[in-house]
């Protein structure tokens, strides 16, 4: 079981070192999107201290609803998701497996240039880890909630749109949490509540969502 | 050891077939004929467990396959309409990881014999034509000699002539090992003289 996670992980890393630019536009759109607000908004640091965790914690939301249409599209339409569903493994464990992947591809960038971002902000130094942490616990989550949208979507016209529809509403918990534990450090508090939070909710989506995910894929395969 | 108990289908409000029923022994060879939209590739994906049947349902030695799951798969070998090739990666990265994912433990040596006996140029697979990317998939089967059941979705589609008699000469192989294979095709095939058949219409 665990081989099928490895050989999994293993084959979605490659297929995305074969497509670097696929990964690229997530990263860029990103860092593009959250460099605009600067830009609009204009230089008033205050201002920019105050919205800048939020538009940072947007942009990671929209830029992981960009790649989600990729997860399942690609294997639904050159049949490997059959073979995926009737492979050794359960598929609870299959999904589990390419949501992983999907994060180390579109998630984990995001943690890594947050601190770069954040300097658009003029955020404080002592931020940048909680920003970092939070965006750590809280895009695993995006990916596997965001996989339960993709694999309801198999095989639709327009799934993308559809996609983001159905997912964004669900990501408010993990917007509002992740945003509000940076405000709170900013403010001088404490953001431990909000973090434990995320971490909760990591732990319930990646306990749950999986068999969701399997469950919409053997629909979407029908 | 494969069952099939009055299975239905009816997709988007049609009805496909009713009351297909029949007993699949080891070393049996079946095959699944029709025009066209009869339902062939429907009625393949019920035995795999991909579809499930509108009435009836589908036994594994006596058991239904939907109590089994993944028992069941691991003793199948399914070779879609599609060929479950990714564009990106070579043939050989290709059936490494779909023996992996299947369970299958096949050596490098195996894996290279197989694609080496289907003439599988190495090439990334957007590269290859239809008929080699057919080959790449049913060098599948050759690493799938212990998998007892083995069903195919119009192997022979795409093939040339050298081809689809050495995909024949497997087939043959693995009914004389005590394997089962259920196949679809509308064209003519050499195995179909041994074969017994089972016809669709269009209703």
């Amino acid at each position: 079981m665990l081989s099928a996670v490895r050989t999994l992980v293993r084959r979605d890393l490659l297929l995305a070192m074969r497509r670097r630019s696929d990964a690229a536009t997530a990263l860029l759109f990103f860092i593009i999107v959250a460099s605009l607000f600067p830009l609009g908004i204009g230089a008033e640091p205050n201002q920019l201290r105050a919205i800048g965790p939020g538009v940072i914690w947007v942009a990671a939301l929209l830029s992981t609803i960009l790649s989600l249409g990729r997860l399942f599209a690609a294997d639904y339409a050159d049949g490997t998701l059959e073979q995926l569903a009737l492979g050794a493994a359960p598929l609870g464990i299959v999904v589990a497996a390419k949501a992983l992947a999907h994060w180390l591809v579109a998630g984990l960038p995001l943690v890594v240039i947050a601190p770069v971002i954040a300097l658009q902000y003029d955020l404080e130094r002592p931020l940048y880890g909680v920003l970092m942490l939070s965006l750590l616990l809280g895009t695993p989550v995006l990916s596997l909630i965001g996989a339960i949208g993709a694999a309801l979507t198999l095989g639709l016209r327009g799934g993308g749109v559809l996609i983001s529809l159905l997912v964004l509403p669900l990501y408010v918990p993990v917007l509002i949490l992740g945003a509000g534990s940076v405000a709170m450090a900013a403010a001088g508090l404490a953001p431990s509540g909000q973090l434990l939070l995320l971490g909760a909710l990591l732990v319930v989506s990646t306990a749950f969502a999986p068999w969701a995910v399997a469950v919409a894929v053997r629909i979407g395969l029908e | 050891m494969l069952e099939a108990a009055g299975l239905d289908c009816e997709r988007g409000g049609r009805t496909l077939f009713r009351g297909v029923s029949f007993n699949l022994a080891p070393r049996e060879l079946l095959r699944i004929a029709g025009p066209n939209g009869s339902g062939k590739t429907s009625l393949l994906r019920i035995l795999c467990g991909l579809l499930a049947p509108t009435q009836g349902e589908v036994r594994w030695r006596g058991t239904p396959i939907r109590n089994l799951r993944e028992e069941y798969t691991r003793e199948l070998a399914y070779i879609g309409h599609a060929s479950a090739l990714k564009d990106d990666l070579t043939p050989f990265e290709n059936l490494d990881i779909s023996c992996r994912l299947a369970g299958l433990e096949a050596s490098r040596e195996a894996l290279l014999g197989a694609l080496r006996a289907f003439a599988v140029p190495d090439l990334p697979v957007r590269k290859l034509s239809q008929g080699q990317r057919r080959r790449a998939a049913l060098a599948r089967l050759l690493v799938s000699e212990r998998v007892p059941l083995w069903l195919l979705d119009e192997p022979f589609a795409a093939l040339d002539a050298a081809a689809a008699s050495y995909a024949d000469e497997v087939i043959a192989r693995h009914l004389q090992a005590g394997g089962s294979v259920v196949y679809t095709t509308h064209q003519q095939a050499a195995l179909d003289a041994r074969a017994r058949v089972i016809e669709l219409a269009v209703h």
